[in-house]
């Protein structure tokens, strides 16, 4: 009997925005969308051992000494227009439920907080504990719509606060947050492990370049380089990278030796602003000691809100006290110095993902078109984008919750996925987002979705596209 | 460090070329100048093995890898070299092998060298190569004692498995003394100071995830604070003082109480006068600006970006810091700002009779000695931190000048404004 060839499977010529959307109606009907069996060890032991009247007591406590004019300014200038509503990823990804607008939130938490005058029960603390951490990045999109300008990423922020103060945080961003308790990194990396990291991948370098070197602890250097803990844990090739974009480029700069060499900070998510203080602390005196004349951080967004913004200003310093630049920046003002030069462009289509914390925080949108529009053929923007780019989903410390918020999280952000899925329908094969916890967010959309994107770091693109005459 | 040994006579002394080295370099980096000015050492990269070059001879032996090469105030040279395991250099002879050795410290007159050690995922610190009996899951906050008789860190008592967060908040931390932990627990210990002497230790400790307070020699104060920072010991009478944050505003406290009247928007580094009786420490009187406050007493002068490297002079009379305001170093002694603005100021330093105050600094990439507010020279290549002569007449400033390691000594008067 003759074999009957099997009917080719049909060609499926939807769009990608269309597949995204056939699946978000797949996912509701299979019950993806329903959150509210989700565990988090944490939380359900903190709720346990809570009393009303031990939450009222810090809840009151935590009003009158913390709870400011600003948070004060903000509940009472309010007109409950919705106006945030249609800027939060959280509310366009889950049918907009008003319980997830950024106003919603609000209602569901600061309001009954001063409503009820801090007589709340532990499950609706545990509940302030989820809204806060998972279902608001304090991405401020929403900031950028309010007629008024309220920052409800800082009220969110005063939720975590308040939980924190509870010990309601979630188990996974709350172990990380005792790691830089413990180790001043937050990924549990031990001295040793982080010399050896920058040891080894010296010594990589060398086969490319003969002479690099990844100083360590360097006297008065012109940049002190300081990445976040998961570099040396699992990202080590990005010290690679950036050792040889600045050796490439003429740059004296070091690593120190000793803690302070990770800038990141998720105890400023968790409302653990003690920590969050003792962290920044530790970051600036390493490179003051170091006498370096500028901060040179890597592509991490978060950890640019914390050194340029909260940390510092926590401990004191208004401004950053050395000079602060992000590696954007600093790769933009590397070529037009002349010092980093391209080799040949980068040939496929790319589009530029705006991180919140460096962009909505401190407008390096130009900066980052100005590196990929010389190191890539063809730059596609993605719309929204800039001050008005719509979140990862994973920055605000989300992803940091960890496995038991997952589905929540990349359910939570469809939107985006129809964003990339729209760049995706233009042939756009690459998305570069100079931010981990962007990769994060943006690498499970693009698996969830199935999306036929890249992602990369500017230092990627940089690091395999620059012109490299020492390099053997 | 015996400073009334050195040669304080010859006025210029070229000591050894910068770059020379008696092997085929790759690379020379790392560059240190031994305390009196007589020797430059270099670690030396030889197409694959590393030596140390010391005025331009290679010392015996090469390794896999060796750094933080550093004088300690003794004039010993010492490193830090692998070759499958590591060990620490003094004076080219090795000390016992580690999985890791790092954090090199020296006690103040240099006779002592210790570091922290890692072997088989353990952690302690090795203190004139021999270890602590006892090594832990994790330590950190090394810390060696003035005079070299103890050393201490804050170490992991019990091991930690993934996200056991109820485990690390009932308390696993301790501070080990020598290898031995005090009794109690807590959730953190931070950064610690011992007494001159070595016999007082106090650290800044973690009692749960809100309370912070100062454990001295094991004993825990009897109040706690939203935040404390590292505390001081003082040399009058051993006590432990240390930044606490009461309601929001810092102030010193000591035995848990409060010593100054006066809080800041923020309070650290605070510093005894040799005789203990001055206390002073680097404030912010208002949010954004940095100053110095003096037994309870703030400057006039403030600066914007951040106060660091206060001292006393060896009498206590005076006081002198850096400030930094729009990214320019002003030296300041008694609140009064020398009227030179410098790129970068390292740590200024009091003659022995205090009259005078000498401070390295970089203008534009050009190095230089300040004394008094005035330099000398227009700088040169690169340039060690001064030292005065015991009878406080003279500097020994020792440079990079030409591409020769220059040992010069200039009598204070020759500063020039």
């Amino acid at each position: 009997m003759s074999e009957v060839e099997a009917p080719a499977a049909a060609e499926d010529t939807r769009t990608w925005v269309e597949k995204v959307k056939a699946k978000q109606q797949e996912d509701i009907a299979a019950g993806k969308y329903d959150y509210t069996t989700i565990e988090d060890a944490n939380l359900d032991r903190a709720e346990k051992n809570l009393t009303e009247e031990h939450i009222q007591k810090v809840v009151k406590k935590w009003l009158a000494t913390e709870g400011g004019a600003r948070l004060k300014t903000y509940v009472q200038t309010c007109v409950h227009c919705g106006l945030c509503s249609e800027a939060c990823h959280h509310y366009m990804s889950n049918s907009k439920d008003p319980k997830y607008s950024p106003v919603g939130k609000v209602k569901r938490t600061i309001w009954k907080i001063l409503e009820r005058d801090g007589r709340l029960t532990p499950a609706e603390v545990h509940e302030m504990s989820v809204i806060a951490s998972t279902e608001c990045n304090l991405c401020r999109r929403c900031l950028q719509y309010c007629p008024f300008g309220i920052d409800i990423g800082y009220l969110m922020s005063s939720v975590r606060r308040m939980c924190h103060l509870l010990g309601m945080t979630p188990l996974y961003i709350q172990d990380t947050a005792h790691s830089h308790a413990a180790t001043m990194n937050q990924m549990w990396v031990k001295d040793d492990e982080w010399i050896d990291s920058l040891q080894w991948q010296e010594d990589e370098a060398r086969d490319e370049f003969a002479d690099i070197r990844i100083p360590v602890d360097k006297e008065g250097a012109e940049v002190y380089y300081s990445v976040i803990g998961p570099e040396p844990k699992f990202r080590t090739q990005l010290i690679y990278q950036a050792a040889a974009i600045f050796h490439n480029s003429g740059v004296d700069f070091t690593f120190p030796a000793n803690p302070g060499w990770d800038n990141s900070d998720m105890c400023m998510f968790t409302g653990d602003f003690e920590m969050m203080g003792r962290i920044k602390k530790y970051h600036y005196e390493s490179a003051m000691k170091l006498k370096a004349k500028k901060i040179v951080m890597g592509e991490c967004g978060h950890a640019f809100r914390s050194v340029y913004d909260v940390g510092n200003r926590w401990v004191g310093w208004k401004m950053p006290p050395i000079p602060m630049i992000h590696s954007i920046q600093y790769f933009s003002e590397l070529i037009t110095e002349g010092k980093l030069k391209c080799r040949e462009k980068y040939p496929e289509k790319v589009s530029f993902h705006d991180p919140c914390n460096t962009v909505r925080g401190r407008g390096l949108h130009e900066y980052g078109r100005h590196v990929t529009r010389v190191f890539c053929q063809e730059l596609i923007e993605m719309t929204p984008n800039r001050e008005y780019n719509i979140c990862c989903n994973a920055g605000g410390g989300v992803i940091n919750c960890g496995p038991p918020f997952k589905t929540k999280r990349v359910m939570s952000n469809e939107w985006k996925a129809e964003q990339l899925a729209r760049v995706a329908d233009q042939g756009v094969t690459t998305i570069v987002a100079p931010c981990h916890n962007c990769h994060g967010g943006l690498d499970d959309i693009i698996h969830t979705y199935h999306l036929p994107l890249k992602l990369k770091f500017l230092g990627d693109i940089i690091y395999e596209y620059m012109d490299k005459p020492e390099a053997e | 460090m015996d400073i009334t040994s050195w040669d304080w006579n010859t006025p210029v002394k070229r000591v050894v070329q910068a770059d020379a080295c008696d092997g085929e370099a790759v690379w020379l980096e790392e560059p240190q100048v031994s305390p009196d000015g007589e020797r430059l050492a270099r670690v030396a990269f030889l197409d694959g093995e590393y030596g140390l070059c010391v005025n331009g001879a290679l010392g015996e032996g090469t390794y896999s890898r060796i750094w933080y090469p550093r004088f300690s105030p003794d004039g010993r040279i010492t490193a830090l070299a692998n070759d499958m395991e590591w060990t620490m250099l003094v004076d080219g002879e090795a000390w016992d092998t580690y999985g890791a050795i790092w954090n090199t410290q020296f006690s103040r007159d240099g006779a002592h060298i210790a570091a922290a050690i890692q072997q088989d995922g353990e952690y302690g610190m090795v203190v004139d190569n021999v270890p602590w009996e006892t090594l832990y899951p994790n330590a950190n906050h090394f810390t060696l004692s003035p005079d070299g008789s103890h050393s201490a860190a804050a170490v992991q008592v019990e091991p930690l498995g993934q996200a056991e967060v109820a485990k690390f908040q009932e308390g696993i931390f301790g501070v080990a003394v020598d290898g031995t932990t005090w009794s109690d627990r807590y959730v953190n210990v931070f950064s610690m100071a011992f007494s001159a002497d070595g016999s007082r230790l106090a650290a800044e400790v973690r009692l749960n995830l809100y309370e912070y307070s100062i454990a001295e020699n094991g004993k825990t104060w009897p109040a706690t604070f939203s935040c404390v920072w590292t505390p001081a010991i003082s040399p009058a009478d051993g006590r432990a003082v240390a930044p606490v944050r009461i309601a929001g505003k810092w102030t010193l406290a000591a035995g848990g109480k409060p010593i100054w009247k006066s809080s800041f928007a923020q309070c650290w580094h605070q510093f005894f006068s040799a005789d203990g009786k001055r206390l002073g420490a680097i404030v912010s009187p208002a949010f954004g600006r940095w100053t110095l406050a003096l037994d309870d007493k703030a400057w006039r002068t403030t600066f914007g970006d951040y106060v660091e490297e206060a001292c006393f002079s060896p009498d206590g009379a005076r006081a002198v810091c850096l400030g930094k305001e729009n990214g320019k170093f002003a030296v300041v002694v008694d609140d009064v700002a020398w009227p030179g603005r410098y790129d970068m100021a390292w740590a200024p330093v009091f003659s022995p009779d205090g009259a005078h105050v000498a401070a390295k600094v970089e203008r534009g990439g050009k190095y230089t000695v300040a004394v008094d507010g005035r330099e000398f020279g227009s700088g040169f290549t690169a340039a060690c931190a001064p030292v005065f002569s015991p009878c406080s007449t003279k500097v020994l400033i020792t440079v990079i000048e030409d591409g020769w390691l220059v040992r010069r000594v200039v009598p204070v008067a020759d500063f020039k404004a």
